[in-house]
């Protein structure tokens, strides 16, 4: 292999810092190069960080918490609450007599708060205007990619229980 | 190659090839940038399985900018110290 190496005998200040021109134009652009390597060094971590993370992902175990009682809320209103940390806030929508659906309320766009709107039936983000479906938390436009993550719930003794998250 | 770019003089010629390796890096680095958030973007929609294939191929686009960059670098010190422009 061919390793970087220096072909004069004179200081590498100089050689960095030459008088003429034409060597300037020279230094300036192996200095981008470098840069432009080192970027591209950045990256190849970044992606080694990301798979770093996926082996060694551990599938979080969440709490059971009731979130509401039934009938608490009207047909077509909302309640929110925090699952599972009191950081994590979510949005529960009763949609229909006996169906309710939550999501958690932070846009998976730039985390802005999303709120649901009656008249057409989605979930929306006021920040860059992305819309989700209220019956799945899939995306319906906007900048948005990633559907919203969905609160799991389980009814128990008149109570809405909230038992896990589901990303996707 | 072009036979006429013989005749030229070995600055010009080594700066049209560091031209050359520059943009191919660049273009490298744009799709390395683009399998980032793509690979970002996947892990947090909970799709783990394409976190190997996007750090393979980004070590490997790693690798040729590192190529390139050597050749550059020999280049540009045997254009800048051949002495026959001085």
């Amino acid at each position: 292999m061919i390793w970087p190496r220096r072909s004069s005998n004179e200081p590498l200040w100089k050689e960095e810092f030459s008088v003429r021109t034409a060597d300037e134009r020279y230094v300036t652009r192996r200095q981008l190069t470098k840069f432009l390597v080192l970027t591209s060094f950045g990256m190849f971590v970044g992606n080694l960080w990301i798979l770093f993370r996926s082996i060694f992902y551990k599938v979080s175990s969440f709490p059971q918490q009731a979130v509401a009682r039934l009938g608490e809320i009207p047909v077509g209103g909302v309640k929110l609450f925090t699952y599972p940390t009191k950081d994590d806030h979510c949005i529960l929508v009763r949609t229909g007599e006996n169906e309710h659906v939550s999501y958690s309320q932070k846009c998976t766009h730039l985390s802005c708060a999303v709120y649901y709107s009656r008249e057409s039936n989605r979930l929306e983000c006021p920040c860059h205007k992305g819309f989700f479906s209220v019956a799945d938390g899939s995306v319906l436009q906007g900048p948005p990619t990633r559907p919203l993550p969905k609160i799991v719930l389980e009814t128990r003794d008149g109570k809405l229980v909230a038992v896990d998250v589901k990303t996707s | 190659m072009n036979p006429h770019n013989a005749d030229l003089p070995p600055k010009t010629r080594g700066l049209t090839a560091i031209a050359g390796a520059m943009s191919l890096i660049a273009v490298l680095l744009i799709v390395q940038i683009w399998l980032l958030s793509a690979a970002l973007e996947a892990f947090l929609a909970g799709k783990h399985q394409t976190a190997l294939p996007a750090a393979v191929f980004s070590g490997v686009m790693f690798l040729i900018c590192f190529g390139l960059y050597l050749f550059v670098d020999r280049l540009d010190s045997d254009v800048r110290h051949s002495g026959e422009d001085r």
